[in-house]
């Protein structure tokens, strides 16, 4: 056993098909297409990236097609979300909106244990018998695919960080606002403006300008009248496409809102923060790569600051849940689960699950797509710990899949909201 | 009067019930099976309580699956049907503490004291109303009558119960080998039972008061006793309510009393306004108009067949017979290949006496004049047919249907055949076969899941199927498994999507399974030029326009698509004894009718499997053993165990635990045989020896391990090997060892070429979830620290600590280590010296050599379920993806390779490349989703140099018919490419099939430029 230096990799026999790279000139001529997601989030990342020069669309085909196409071009046994995200871009290149030669599809990659990280090759395998000249782009911070990602650098790096964490107040703010709103619409128009002014901010330097920003957001959305009515809150936790795309969950938010309850959807930050701490911890539990650690723990440390700073202008304004301190979330991923747990999303699922119920949100909706491996053990697997620590809280895992039905899904969460609601009266 | 209304609507059936407000007695009660009819049952049920009490005033509420769309389109408030149960039981049965409500499609646990807590199956539907009607189905009884027989059991088989397709892959062999329905009957039960335990307890014991609901529960009297028998309860405790099948809507009525009252004719008013939404995908009809569907029929008949009268035919004749999975088809040609008689008929779970039967006929029939030169079987039943009638010969399914396909266009280069049960394709390249796929267990969607939804509407298939032709708007219902079919269907119904479009569907989605599921084709091009089509589903004319459709070819289906194996069987036979003069050995006309046979199960003692066999004695004294998964258990030598290294893997693993140690003083550790603590037992056993700790290994896998564990399950839908290592630990627990030791391990170690060296999550985590799942765990007995391997200083790091209290030094962990690293790597070295001996000594026997691989863990008898014996009584010798690694070189590949053991395949992939005699078999556990990439991978690596890839899916299931069927047409695939090679050989004088490869790539190549 000794500690290994990296091998150079050189393998003997190459199996590997050519595939089109996404060269520099492309930036200039290709219109790049991104899978939906985040609907608020990814709009916010489209025009940073517009602003660097890059056309990105965000692609918001949902019909049954996409599926179709999703579940015709990828093995049966894939999970879920690479059906839905291969579905939507396969869609979108038939349907004629796109000069075929001047568009690339862009993905992102977290290079762990899971196999997400075969997306990009899953997707290039789809594109390649009937789009074989459009390349696909790796939007990665692990240096993966280098003749074909996104060009990183620091500033960049920085205004989708806070393209993230304002992305993440709007999307908690509407979900507080909506459904206490007295006038119908007026927290969708909220949205829009709040939306409007983000997009002018990431013309110029003024996005950095984060806590004045968010507090006009808090303003924007404390003007709201609000009844003051008991509803029941929903948390949402789950595998990160299907906890937050509507094609992936079924339009899981709206379904809530239909159902008189107030979502209570994470941060993305979260997810972003998990993946930097697993870099840290790795460092720190086996003592692997320990200058990026280093790097990391210095990336952690300043993104946890404005994440304070955030939750401060929260508790200042005071009427609405402050985003869940992220040190305090890790408090709680020991507590249920090891922090070692660093595949798919991991601890972070269990932490979640704590951090809602600690903080008033005892229902929860874990999404997960069926057959998702590192949810056997996070998703389902760890529920039990999580009600040794909360006995009241309320789970109820949703497998989300191409041929589960709507109606199944959501009578199962009807009958955690049925739970839930007299909990509520108690 | 005033009354509370209760509606249940479920997935099969309407309750409903009236209960007078102010003395809360239950005046009505009704249960009446809708049949997608949803709307109209209620209200007729409705009218029918307006009709006995005119006056009353109602308070409404609708429960259950199928209500809730009703409820939203109609305005009656819903509740959710579990919290109906849940109100009922608060009113009528305080004192309970737990209840399990099995329903049509449903199947939910409420446990009410100690944590208040409900629960509903997932998105599988095993467990439940609809897996036990699709259980009778198959066993050809009505649920009444499988109930009756359940009483009069002897002993109970192991049955998958998590999903129907499942099931029916257990079942179907027990029916074939003639397993009495009894205990079949029983079995299903059982397997119940289990689901509801593992699938919806998930590590919480049912203990205490148990009430028992819903529809099933109540009809069938041996459903209740396996719950009572297995959950051990006695009679106070096993509550079953007379009101059970009416129980939710008893809590309906009671929600609804907080609800407004009005009269039944508003309530009436309202369910009949209720409109049905649009919300149904459709697709294209089948045909434009009439006359386009019958030039479709026109084209199809030119692939008729002639036919010999054989009531007056003289002369000799060959006889085919193909024993399917649910049906037998017998077809007799001349050697003009005139058909003289054909059969096809359901086989009732008799397939033996219906062959019997029919060959009776045959020979009355043909008394003198027609002589039956030769005879062959082919199918599920290949073995038992052959061996009762003393068939002359046996062939492989796949090689049947591709003899048969070759007869009706030579240049056939696809073929396709749906049956009953599965879905088999072939590609065809130089006259061979030239890869094989079939369906998996839950990709199925086969010609039987027709048969099963028209029984649902009440109707045959025939007619059924024919609706479908001129349907105006088929409905999409999706590709994938026969279960979450049948929620599409149910879906679709209640959207309001008439029959005929419903029946068109399901013909389309059957095509669509087959071509993007099971094909895996993304463009039709890929399925090639000359497409046969077969199997009697393709019988179905509405199946037959849906894959023209869907492929834009024309194909050609044979009139006797239904019978193409027993064509193709009796075209072997004419094929191998018109060539000889011998006379068949077929059981004459007179032998037949002193024919008879008994039927006896029992367990094999060969080894230590204990097999579940069954024995046919037949009246002249002969036996035919089924259900035996070596030749040890047809009570013949094991053809060569020295040619399998999985069992020698195994043996050399347990072998660690063999003889006497020393006197170890710092306490016991238990190390459970399983995912990655299976590969690493030499490493930690070693490392605990050396600290002075004495070590246990957990019991051998079996069912019962498995059983033992089943109820921490957390989730069921995980790899199998994943769900065994619950009843590993407890196995270790039951032992009594001081602490457990089962590390975390994030990364495997480092064998170079791979980007990554990553365990699966599933792997890499497990622990967490034993630990958050089994109550008996806890930080003293249960030591998991997160390591990596490659990474000395602080494995030895975090080992000292998690090992702390026994007082272990960072120094002797050191020197530990090292001597578990020396273990580990003679383990390493072992299995590769014996693989190299495998290799040379089957080269010098010219046998065919298979690289089955999988994981290091597939190595476990009860995970592999004996394949290697299974392909060692092929005459294959066996060799594993682990024993080849430093015969190989690494390999780079499209997709990321960042999984240590599944960078191995690659290798494993590439060694069956550079050696011809060499093929490669993948094991893949059902649930792996990374093997979903490695698949596709390996797949198309081996293509790429013209080997054959195999693929077989294992799960818990003890089924190794399928198994079987898929390493003979590998088999006869090799034989036939060597056979084809040798002619090519002779032909060409100095090439050699090399050339060959290289045209063949270069013929890709240009196609994808």
């Amino acid at each position: 056993m000794k500690e290994k230096k990296n091998v150079p990799f050189e393998p003997a026999v190459d199996y590997t098909d050519d595939y089109p790279r996404f060269t520099r000139e492309m930036k200039d001529t290709h219109t790049i297409l991104i899978p939906n997601m985040l609907p608020w989030h990814f709009k916010i990342i489209s025009f940073i990236l517009g602003g660097r020069g890059y056309k990105v669309e965000l692609l918001l085909n949902d019909s049954r097609a996409v599926i179709d196409e999703g579940l015709k071009h990828v093995h049966n046994d894939t999970c879920y979300p690479a059906l839905c995200v291969i579905g939507q871009y396969i869609d979108a290149l038939k349907s004629g909106k796109y000069d075929l030669n001047r568009t690339a599809v862009m993905i992102s990659q977290s290079g762990g244990g899971c196999r997400a990280s075969n997306y990009l090759p899953l997707i290039r395998k789809a594109l390649k018998a009937e789009f074989p000249q459009v390349p696909v782009l790796s939007l990665n911070f692990s240096g993966l695919e280098k003749d074909s990602g996104l060009e990183m650098d620091l500033s960049l790096i920085l205004k989708l960080g806070m393209g993230i964490f304002y992305g993440d107040v709007l999307m908690s703010l509407y979900n507080q606002c909506k459904p206490y709103e007295k006038r119908v619409g007026e927290s969708d128009q909220a949205r829009e403006e709040c939306f409007a002014e983000i997009e002018a901010l990431f013309a110029g330097k003024a996005y950095k300008a984060y806590a004045k920003n968010v507090k006009k957001m808090l303003d924007r959305f404390s003007r709201i009248e609000r009844t003051s009515e008991k509803k029941v809150k929903v948390g949402i936790v789950g595998e990160i496409y299907v906890k937050y795309s509507p094609i992936g969950n079924n339009r899981l938010e709206e379904f809530l809102l239909a159902e008189g309850s107030e979502p209570v959807v994470p941060a993305l930050m979260d997810f972003v923060l998990y993946c930097i701490v697993n870099n840290i911890n790795d460092s720190k539990l086996y003592g692997r790569n320990k200058k990026a650690g280093f790097a990391y723990s210095l990336v952690y440390k300043y993104l946890l600051h404005i994440q304070r700073k955030i939750i401060k202008l929260f508790k200042k304004e005071g009427s609405f849940e402050p985003p869940h301190d992220f040190e305090h979330l890790r408090g709680y991923a020991d507590k249920v689960i090891h922090q070692g747990v660093k595949m798919g999303e991991g601890w972070l699922i269990p932490a979640e699950m704590a951090a809602l119920a600690d903080s008033g949100t005892e229902n929860i909706v874990c999404a997960q797509p069926f057959g998702c491996l590192p949810n056997h053990i996070v998703g389902k697997g760890a529920v039990r710990a999580v009600k040794e620590l909360f006995p009241n809280v309320n789970v109820v895992p949703i497998d989300y899949d191409p041929s589960a039905t709507k109606v199944n899904q959501e009578n199962r969460i009807k009958l955690m909201l049925a739970t839930a609601r007299e909990n509520l009266q108690k | 009067m005033k009354g509370l209304l209760g509606i249940d609507v479920g997935s099969t059936t309407v309750k409903v019930t009236v209960i007078e407000s102010e003395t809360g007695k239950i005046l009505y009660k009704s249960y009446e099976r809708h049949f997608a009819r949803v709307k109209e049952c209620v209200l007729e049920e409705l009218e029918k309580v307006e009709a006995l009490f005119p006056d009353a005033s109602f308070k409404t509420a609708i429960t259950g699956s199928a209500g809730l769309g009703l409820a939203e389109k109609s305005g009656v408030p819903f509740v959710q049907e579990v919290q109906a149960a849940f109100i009922a039981i608060r009113k009528f049965y305080p004192d309970a503490d737990v209840a399990v409500e099995l329903g049509g499609e449903d199947a939910k646990i409420i446990f009410i004291t100690g944590g208040t807590e409900q629960r509903m199956n997932g998105s599988c539907a095993g467990g439940t109303g609809a897996f036990i009607d699709q259980m009778a189905t198959l066993l050809d009884v009505s649920v009444p009558e499988m109930d009756e027989f359940a009483a009069r059991a002897e002993k109970v088989y192991p049955i998958a119960s998590r999903c129907g397709v499942f099931a029916k892959s257990d079942i179907q062999p027990l029916i074939n080998q003639g397993a009495a329905k009894a205990d079949i009957a029983a079995s299903i039960f059982h397997a119940v039972v289990d689901q509801t335990v593992a699938g919806l307890a998930q590590g919480r014991k049912i203990k205490g008061k148990v009430l028992f609901l819903g529809g099933p529960l109540y009809f069938l009297s041996s459903l209740r006793k396996a719950f009572v028998d297995i959950l051990g309860l006695d009679e106070s405790h096993a509550i079953f309510p007379e009101n059970a099948p009416v129980f939710m809507s008893l809590g309906a009525a009671l929600y609804a009393d907080a609800l407004d009252e009005g009269p039944m004719s508003a309530i009436i008013e309202k369910i009949s306004s209720a409109h049905a939404g649009n919300a149904v995908a459709t697709g294209e009809p089948l045909f434009a108009d009439a006359a386009e569907y019958e030039a479709f029929v026109e084209r199809h008949k030119r692939s008729d067949l002639s036919f010999a009268d054989i009531r007056s035919y003289r002369g000799d004749a060959y006889l085919g017979i193909d024993s399917g999975s649910t049906t037998t088809k017998m077809i007799l040609v001349t050697p003009d290949d005139r058909i003289l008689y054909s059969h096809y008929q359901s086989n009732n779970g008799q397939p033996l006496d219906i062959v019997v039967d029919k060959l009776k006929t045959l020979y009355w029939l043909g008394g003198d004049r027609v002589n039956i030169r030769a005879a062959a079987v082919t199918g599920y039943g290949e073995e038992l047919i052959k061996a009762a009638l003393k068939v002359d010969f046996g062939i492989v399914e796949t090689v049947a249907h591709f003899k048969a396909a070759l007869h009706f266009n030579p240049k056939v280069d696809f073929i396709i055949d749906i049956g009953g049960q599965d879905i088999k394709c072939f590609r065809v390249k130089n006259r061979a076969i030239d890869s094989i796929m079939l369906n998996e267990a839950c990709s199925s969607g086969c010609g039987s899941f027709i048969q099963t939804f028209a029984k649902a509407m009440n109707m045959d298939i025939e007619p059924f199927s024919r609706l479908g032709l001129f349907a105006k708007n088929p409905v999409e219902l999706g590709s994938r498994c026969t279960v979450f079919m049948n929620s599409a269907v149910k879906q679709a119904q209640k959207e309001g999507a008439s029959v005929e479009d419903i029946s068109a569907g399901l013909s389309s989605s059957i095509v669509k399974n087959a071509i993007y599921k099971v094909i895996r084709a993304k463009t039709s091009e890929e399925l090639g030029k000359h497409i046969v089509v077969q199997g009697g589903t393709f019988m179905n004319d509405a199946v037959l326009r849906s894959f023209e459709k869907e492929t834009g070819k024309e194909v050609i289906r044979p009139a006797i698509a239904g019978l193409m194996g027993a064509y193709g069987a009796a075209l072997y036979a004419k094929e191998t004894q018109s060539v000889t003069t011998a006379q068949s050995t077929l059981l004459s006309a007179t032998e037949l009718e002193r024919f008879s046979y008994a039927s006896r199960s029992t367990n094999c003692h060969g080894c230590t499997s204990h097999c579940n066999i069954n024995i046919l004695t037949f009246a002249d004294g002969r036996k035919y053993i089924s259900g035996n998964k070596c030749e040890r258990g047809a009570g013949k030598k094991p053809a060569s165990e020295g040619a399998d290294i999985y069992a020698y893997k195994y043996s050399r693993l347990l072998s660690l635990f063999d003889g006497e140690t020393a006197k170890k003083t710092r306490g016991r550790v238990g190390l459970p045989m399983q995912l990655v603590m299976f590969e690493q037992l030499p490493l930690w056993q070693g490392f605990f020896e050396t600290l002075g700790f004495e070590t246990v290994v957990s019991e051998r896998s079996s069912r019962e391990l498995y059983f033992k564990g089943q109820h921490t399950v957390a989730s069921d839908t995980a790899c199998y090997p994943a769900k065994l290592m619950h009843g590993h630990i407890e196995s270790l627990l039951d032992q009594g060892v001081d602490f457990i030791f089962y590390p975390c391990e994030s990364y495997n170690l480092d064998e170079g070429g791979s980007v990554n060296h990553y365990n699966c999550p599933v792997v890499a985590y497990y622990p967490e979830l034993l630990k958050a799942n089994n109550e008996r765990l806890n930080d003293q007995n249960f030591v998991m620290p997160y390591i990596d391997l490659n990474m000395r200083r602080t494995t030895v790091r975090n080992l000292a600590a998690a090992l702390k209290r026994f007082g272990v030094k960072k120094g002797e962990i050191k020197r530990a280590l090292k001597v578990g690293f020396k273990a580990l790597v003679d383990y390493y070295v072992d299995i590769r010296i014996k693989g190299i001996r495998i290799l040379e000594k089957a080269r010098a026997e010219k046998k065919p050599i298979v690289v089955l691989a999988g994981r290091p863990y597939h190595a476990d008898p009860e995970i592999n379920h004996g394949i290697g014996k299974l392909l060692t009584s092929l005459g294959f010798a066996v060799l594993s993806e682990d024993s080849i690694l430093n015969l190989t070189p690494h390999v780079k590949v499209n997709v990321l390779n960042q999984w240590t053991y599944h960078s191995r395949l690659y290798r494993a992939a590439q060694f069956a490349v550079e050696n011809r005699d060499v093929n490669l078999v993948q094991l893949v556990s059902f649930g792996c989703g990374i093997d979903a990439v490695t698949t596709d991978e390996l797949r198309s690596i081996l293509e790429k140099n013209d080997k054959l890839y195999t693929q077989i899916k294992i799960d818990e299931i003890n089924n190794l018919g399928v198994v079987k069927i898929r390493l003979r047409s590998m088999l006869a695939a090799i034989e036939e490419q060597n056979a084809a090679r040798e002619r090519e050989k002779a032909s060409n004088g100095q090439f050699d099939g090399t050339v060959f490869a290289f045209m063949d790539e270069a013929a890709v190549s240009k196609e994808e430029a």
